[in-house]
């Protein structure tokens, strides 16, 4: 317990921003083959630092197999509710879950980035005896605590059950048990997040366990079998009181990017592929009295390839699909960027007017066929993946791995770890720096990245930017 | 007893008034949150509302079956000795038990009121008003043993509704002095600038005012 609230926490967003900006940042590192152990990498991200852009430290997990995915903070500026009234919790650990493993890794940062070790293990059979789930994804810090969403319910395949979200505690990090009182039709899991003081959680659909853990299924694909609903819930109540149905083509509604001013009530969420032109597409949700609405409101068009130059899975379509695998939301909630993993494109979508996204700017790199090269030279595989934006607004950072096995589907020559940094200017577009391009050891893959003292996809804020 | 100390008692009630109102963990931020939510002034002063209605009910919730029971006069002494224990004991327990709570994060933000009783009363901010209370009984009532009980009830019951009115008042002003200040002019910034931890300075005013409590009653006799 300390006296102050962590001075990271902040009350609105605008406040977020005005804060000291991030001089590391953490990137999950997975070993695809799992040969290695996979770990978390400390990466120094201050310009002024000679270090800039190198790997400072890294803390090697004593496990093989886990598959790092996404990770999050024990606590953010949701602990500032005025409903808690109890805000006195630290910014102090990352806890990390193994996808593959359905292990989880709380780590202490406690003394600086550079001073990061394991804190606590919690072996997966803690968490299957505990909420019946299997295969823990994203991490959100909120009101009960920290809540963990699922990708797998019970059983050795993941399919005995649903897949959900469960709650652990911020301080001992045991597995309280499962979030949901009331699922509804809710079957399938991957994102979610809230608004806090209007009491709603959002949650989005990937797929099932035998739908990824080998690789995608493509008949399960072209028959529409992934997921494609949004659920809305009573946060407090626990209770699923919406499903909105995208249409059974809008395969994969994965990240969930609410408005960070929480007087806003709409958000995005992004559509990885339409299976019946291979679009990718951004969809805008919005409460409007008391019930949900969801609309495509931008949408990215596959891009013509020849047969030779496309992975086995894409050679019948002759075209690369932009597969959008990440959105995320600048703090001022002006600029979404939208990972185009398949044809290598990182867009920056003004969305000023959130039913109207305005292409503000773009960069190339990586890609299936266009296969863009870094400004430095480096060889980036894959395409723009896991993206992080600064609280500032002005840097954003991303990887290039997708999913162990999706990645050799799509990328057949691998994907090594890739790290990069994008400057925002004044007005929007973006360019590549050509100085940040972070080399990770042999062998690994990189994933999400969180910013020390928070970042764009982590904090929540329980009072309206004034 | 003096007027001295009624007087004295009666600013204690004001002064734990204060003291609650000015603790974010009693709620003003709440106010601050629906008036910028809602993007209207009049929402704070509702919530004020709501947020009264329930500590009110924390504080007469509590006071009212001391007050009853005081009235039982052969076992007066033993009523203030076991109240100022309880409040003691609630006092080491909160120092004991720190953990961040969850309990309260359940409450929907739409429940205000409900949110306020349960805020007050986790915190035993009821029972730290108990031993000044019952001080104020004590005062007011020399020559008790020459009073019928149902007179005696009667009094008790009237000066715990007047020591919850005077608390909350004192409580909901405060707390609703900076809610305005920090709406009009600080803005939510001081919302964490502010915010202290009264974890263990709360804990042990409860033991000081169950002990004081309880030292008094050598005192008045």
């Amino acid at each position: 317990m300390t006296l102050r609230p962590d001075p990271t926490f902040h009350a609105t967003a605008k406040l977020a921003m005005q804060a000291p900006v991030e001089n590391f940042a953490y990137t999950l590192m997975l070993s695809a083959d799992f040969s290695q152990p996979d770990g978390l990498a400390i990466v120094d991200v201050n310009p002024e630092s000679k270090d800039c852009g190198k790997i400072v430290h890294s803390v090697t997990m004593p496990n093989k197999g886990d598959e790092f995915h996404h990770f999050g903070w024990n606590a953010c500026s949701s602990a500032l509710s005025p409903l808690n009234g109890h805000p006195f919790l630290e910014r102090r650990f990352l806890i990390i879950p193994g996808m593959r493993s359905s292990r989880i890794y709380v780590v202490d940062t406690k003394g600086g980035p550079t001073k990061a070790k394991i804190h606590k293990i919690i072996e997966p059979e803690e968490v299957f005896a505990k909420t019946g789930y299997s295969r823990p994804h994203t991490i959100h810090c909120g009101p009960e605590g920290i809540y963990v969403s699922t990708l797998g319910g019970g059983g050795p395949d993941g399919t005995d059950g649903p897949p959900g979200i469960f709650v652990m505690d911020c301080q001992t990090f045991d597995v309280i048990g499962r979030y949901e009182i009331d699922r509804g039709p809710q079957n399938k899991q991957y994102d979610f997040w809230w608004n806090l003081p209007r009491d709603y959680m959002v949650s989005s659909e990937w797929a099932l366990p035998p739908q990824f853990e080998n690789g995608i299924v493509p008949e399960d694909l072209l028959s529409n079998k992934y997921g494609h609903r949004v659920h809305f819930w009573n946060l407090r109540e626990r209770r699923n009181i919406q499903t909105i149905d995208l249409g059974a083509n809008h395969q994969m509604a994965l990240e969930v990017r609410p408005a960070h001013d929480p007087v806003k009530e709409y958000g995005f969420i992004g559509v990885v592929v339409d299976t019946t032109n291979l679009e990718g597409s951004i969809w805008t949700w919005w409460r409007e009295d008391g019930k949900f609405h969801c609309e495509k409101t931008a949408t990215i068009p596959p891009e013509a390839a020849a047969k030779d130059d496309l992975p086995p899975l894409l050679q019948g379509f002759e075209a690369v699909p932009p597969l959008v695998s990440d959105i995320d939301l600048s703090l001022d909630d002006r600029f979404l960027y939208a990972s185009c993993w398949g044809t290598g494109e990182m867009r920056q979508y003004d969305v000023t007017d959130p039913m109207k996204p305005r292409l503000a700017g773009s960069v190339h790199i990586g890609g299936i066929t266009r296969k863009t090269k870094h400004p430095s030279g480096g060889d980036y595989r894959g395409g723009p993946q896991m993206v992080e934006i600064s609280r500032d607004g002005k840097r954003v950072y991303w990887t290039n791995s997708l999913y162990s096995t999706w990645d050799d589907q799509f990328y057949t020559g691998g994907i090594p770890a890739a790290m990069v940094k994008a400057e925002v200017g004044e007005n929007g577009g973006i360019t590549l720096d050509k100085d940040f391009y972070v080399e990770f050891p042999e062998g690994y893959r990189s994933h999400q990245i969180r910013l020390e003292g928070g970042d764009c996809s982590t904090d929540s804020f329980c009072y309206p930017s004034v | 007893m003096s007027e001295l100390t009624t007087a004295g008692l009666w600013l204690a009630v004001i002064a734990s008034g204060i003291y609650h109102g000015i603790n974010p963990g009693m709620g003003w931020p709440l106010a601050v949150s629906a008036a910028l939510l809602s993007r209207r002034a009049g929402e704070l002063f509702r919530a004020l509302g709501l947020l009264a209605m329930g500590h009110f009910a924390a504080m007469i919730g509590i006071l009212l079956p001391f007050g009853a029971m005081l009235t039982l006069f052969v076992w007066e002494r033993q009523v203030r000795i076991g109240a100022g224990l309880i409040v003691i004991a609630a006092g080491i327990y909160l120092l004991i038990n720190r953990r961040h709570p969850r309990v309260l994060a359940r409450i929907p933000p739409g429940q205000l009121a409900l949110w306020s009783f349960a805020a007050a009363t986790a915190h035993g901010a009821g029972l730290m008003l108990v031993p000044i209370y019952l001080g104020l009984c004590q005062a007011g009532d020399l020559d008790a043993g020459h009073q019928a009980g149902a007179t005696l009830m009667t009094g008790n019951l009237i000066t715990a509704a007047a020591v919850s009115v005077v608390h909350t008042a004192a409580m909901i002003a405060s707390g609703g002095v900076i809610a305005i200040a920090v709406y009009r002019w600080l803005g939510p910034k001081f919302v964490s600038q502010s915010w202290f931890n009264l974890d263990i300075v709360w804990a042990v005013s409860l033991i000081l005012v169950g002990g004081i409590g309880i030292a008094s009653i050598g005192y008045a006799r």
